[in-house]
């Protein structure tokens, strides 16, 4: 298409109404809060050196990025046999299969943080390093099932008609060409590993800190501004460096992709196949206990817990009953997700045509747009707190904050969802709609939306369902009279007592039953798509 | 005429892929361009439907430059090698859609989409999924699709060449029919001549972006323009002959020539040119034999000529390697190269 009739679309105009939301509400507050961080000590700078040469930064850093890491091998090694198992295999129950794996991912932080207590009541690295790879297997799964599954399957059985084991075959002719899949879903599982906010805090106390709940703690806790900026000023370049690695291969991905576009048709195992099986289904078991255990517990003294969350608790616990907390969340995230496919859409867009024409900004714009999936909640939800005051309209009080962090949380993963269905769209049907008398607007609307229609409600639902757990930036900006969900968790077990704990676990319940049956919704629309997430 | 380009030059990059093209395509008329991949033959198509944008020269209708129109207000069809039908749309919306952008009331839309279904033997598959079509169905949909809204020239890229052969020869032939039966005005690509001959009252012959050669199907087969024009068009060997009253003496035998000038010509020899003829002129060696449906082809060395030579003899008794054997030229496999009346201009 060298010199196709590409003249700058109007559509490329409509990018910047995302990129003014981003800079108004990602950038302005993260710049304020590392500004406020540098400017609050007589001498500028100094503190940030301070603290970054201090060998406690070291441990912490140490300890946040080798936990990452252990969680996300652990997710990779986990995930695999599942990756095989949906891309390759037909079996009775595959399509259950794909929800269950996905429940895990869309689990609210605090929920899974809870269920690995109950499982797992010493504390420790452990359980720290098991709910972070619980929460990522299905990143894995998803991400390499979807390309294993349009690779081509005659490879394989070439190297086995020259003699190649099975395991020889995979290692020789199958990793090769997933590979890109794999690097890329562990970028992003240790990017969430690494910035996991809501499931250390839960399981580490105050004992076992990353950077993430340190910032939490230096910020809330200890109002030491300086070393908190200075975390966060390395929590974003570590986290940019992440991105441009994913960003990277993500690129390589899609080359690959091109080569086919029909899915390999799933078979039945055989021989050693069904090894592979046995251990995916051992997967998927693990992946159950915590959240059947979490149900158990929830239930040990009966229903008390759960109706003493339809009212406000014993002596009056909460200032809102849970039955409003449900709704404070659902209004919550129904706003984040209007707000957030509105964004993501307009961005995934203009990214579209951007990548057709080949410009670098592209790549940028793609890249600043993940970014507030790596940069602390934390950061971001205090941020909110210092810039926008400076507002000639003080948002600090209005109810649309909450949403508001909760869409800049979710717009990277509509973005994620709905741009790969739009970068495959062929030219040619838009040419054909075209040579058909629509205009370039008409085309859009009948071609790519039509196209995307599936992966649009999979990015509403998913975005939905990610918002309703959101719990790093909620925390800090919901107000205490309109609390969300998991903020209320949060509250109950910070708390002493049986009742304040069994109502805790029940919210827990009620959450992930909301969550999971947002799942099953999408899933029968998403089926047919290559998920990234 | 109702299509008209004029000098029309399209280059990619610094690479021009169409140099100077005057073509015409009168009204009701089929225009093929035939030529092998990489000729421009596409890149001159997508720059009649507006997707590419000349860098010289001028695309007309009626004498009007459509050097401001956008490819959805030309009113030109489009048909793409693989259909490019909307995957998410049936058969009947696929071809509804162009009914739709212009306007047209639902119920009169549904009855072209009906009289066009049947027009391509397609009747009943309206509220069939496209993406359960075989190839030759989709491709049915897809020239439906751009009949549709009546467009005053049909472009066809490689229509058929995504078929498999007995699909292609069967749609060649109901296409050829279509496109006469409704009147259609048409640009075709190909790299196909059974193609462009079955299809096209003209062809054009392009090479490396330039047209070489434009005339009806049985004069450019007959009497190409150029020797680089007839080896496309499987002229394998080439003799220098002398014509006399209508008959051509060369190396390789005499044969009847209809309407040549006396004197010098540049005979060009398909495969079938050279036939197994006991009273022939040229005897030669049989090297290699090979079967055919009908016929044994057989690869002949005759002396005083710089390469094998192929000829064709019955199945039955044909001669093998070794055999000496003695052939005649068959006028229906022998062209005459160059410009009507041209004098003989190119070697071999």
């Amino acid at each position: 298409m060298a010199h196709a009739v590409h003249r700058v679309s109007p559509l490329a105009l409509v990018g910047l109404l995302p990129l003014v939301f981003l800079g108004l509400f990602f950038a302005w507050p993260v710049a304020s809060i590392v500004g406020l961080g540098l400017t609050s000590t007589s001498r500028p700078g100094s503190a940030v050196l301070d603290v970054l040469t201090d060998s406690e930064t070291l441990r912490l850093v140490g300890f946040t990025l080798g936990q990452a890491a252990a969680a996300t091998v652990i997710a990779v090694l986990a995930g695999m046999p599942l990756a095989f198992v949906l891309a390759r295999c037909k079996l009775p129950g595959i399509g259950l299969l794909r929800v269950a794996v996905v429940v895990p991912f869309v689990l609210p932080t605090v929920v899974v943080g809870l269920a690995f207590r109950v499982l797992m009541p010493a504390g420790g690295v452990a359980p720290i390093v098991l709910a972070n790879a619980f929460f990522n297997i299905a990143v894995v799964a998803r991400t390499v099932g979807g390309l294993w599954a349009h690779t081509d399957r005659r490879g394989e059985e070439a190297a086995r008609a020259l003699g190649a084991s099975r395991w020889r075959a995979f290692v020789s002719v199958v990793l090769p060409a997933i590979a890109p899949a794999i690097l890329s879903a562990a970028a992003v599982a240790f990017l969430f590993c690494a910035t996991s906010f809501g499931v250390v805090l839960m399981l580490g106390g105050g004992q076992y800190r990353t950077l993430e709940t340190e910032i939490y703690l230096r910020t809330v806790e200890l109002f030491d501004l300086p070393g908190a900026a200075a975390l966060s000023m390395l929590q974003v370049t570590t986290v940019v460096a992440v991105l441009i690695i994913g960003a990277v291969t993500r690129r390589r991905k899609e080359t690959a992709l091109g080569m086919r576009r029909h899915r390999e048709i799933a078979r039945r195992p055989v021989g050693g196949e069904w090894v592979v099986v046995g251990v995916a289904s051992a997967v998927v078991v693990a992946l159950t206990v915590p959240v059947v255990s979490l149900v158990a517990r929830s239930l040990s003294n009966g229903f008390a817990g759960y109706v003493a969350l339809a009212g406000h608790g014993d002596q009056a616990t909460l200032q809102v009953s849970g039955l409003d907390a449900v709704w404070n969340s659902v209004r919550a995230a129904s706003d984040a997700t209007v707000l957030a496919m509105l964004l993501g859409v307009l961005s995934a867009v203009v990214l579209s045509q951007l990548s057709r024409s080949g410009a670098l900004i592209g790549e940028v714009f793609d890249l600043a747009l993940m970014l507030p999936l790596g940069v602390s909640a934390v950061t971001l939800g205090f941020g909110y707190l210092v810039a926008l005051g400076s507002l000639p309209l003080d948002l600090r009080a209005s109810p649309l904050l909450v949403p508001f962090a909760q869409a800049l949380v979710i717009t990277p993963l509509v973005v994620r969802t709905v741009l790969p269905v739009l970068r495959a769209v062929d030219e040619r049907l838009r040419q054909a709609a075209g040579t058909l008398g629509a205009g370039r607007l008409r085309v859009w609307r009948e071609i790519d939306l039509g196209l995307a229609g599936r992966a649009l409600v999979a990015a509403a639902g998913f975005g939905y369902v990610v918002a309703l757990g959101e719990f790093g930036a909620t925390s800090f900006l919901a107000r205490p009279d309109a609390p969300t969900l998991p903020v209320v968790i949060a509250t109950l077990i910070a708390r002493p007592g049986e009742l304040n704990n069994d109502m805790a676990y029940a919210a827990c319940v009620v959450l992930m039953l909301v969550t999971v049956a947002a799942v099953a919704a999408i899933e029968g629309f998403r089926a047919s798509s290559v998920g990234e997430f | 005429m109702a299509l008209v380009l004029r000098k029309l030059s399209v280059h990619y990059g610094s690479e021009a892929a169409v140099s100077d093209v005057d073509l015409s395509v009168a009204d009701g008329e089929v225009v093929a361009l035939l030529g092998p991949s990489g000729c421009g033959k596409s890149t001159l198509l997508r720059a009649v439907a507006g997707l590419e944008r000349p860098a010289s020269g001028a695309v007309c209708w009626d004498d009007t430059d459509l050097a401001g129109v956008s490819v959805h207000r030309r009113g030109f069809g489009l048909v793409f090698q693989d259909g490019q039908l909307f995957p998410h749309r049936t058969v009947e919306a696929n071809v509804a859609f162009g009914l739709r952008m212009n306007g047209t009331a639902r119920a009169s839309r549904s009855r072209r989409v009906d009289q066009l279904l049947r027009l391509v033997g397609l009747a009943g598959y309206q509220k069939r999924s496209v993406t359960e079509l075989s190839g030759g169905e989709q491709q049915r949909v897809a020239l439906a699709r751009a009949l549709a809204p009546r467009p005053r020239l049909l472009l066809l890229d490689e229509p058929l060449s995504a078929l498999d052969r007995t699909m292609r020869e069967q749609l060649a032939v109901d296409l050829a029919a279509l496109l006469r039966e409704t009147g259609t005005t048409a640009l075709v690509v190909t790299h196909d001549h059974d193609e462009a001959f079955t299809l096209a009252d003209r062809v054009a012959v392009m090479r490396t972006g330039r047209v070489h050669q434009v005339g009806p199907p049985d004069e450019v087969w007959r009497r190409p323009a150029d020797d680089q024009v007839a080896g496309f068009l499987g002229c394998t060997t080439f003799v220098p002959a002398t014509v006399d009253s209508g008959m051509a003496s060369s190396a390789l035998g005499d044969v009847a020539i209809a309407d040549a000038v006396d004197g010098e010509v540049l005979l060009g020899l398909r495969a079938n040119a050279l036939r197994l003829d006991p009273n022939g002129s040229v005897t030669g060696e049989v090297v290699q034999r090979l079967h055919r449906r009908d016929h044994a082809r057989l690869l002949v060395r005759i002396d005083g000529q710089p390469a094998l030579v192929e000829a064709i003899s019955p199945v039955a008794g044909a001669p093998g390697p070794g055999d000496w054997i003695r052939l005649a030229l068959d006028p229906n496999g022998v062209a005459l190269v160059g410009p009507r009346g041209d004098r003989l201009s190119t070697g071999t």
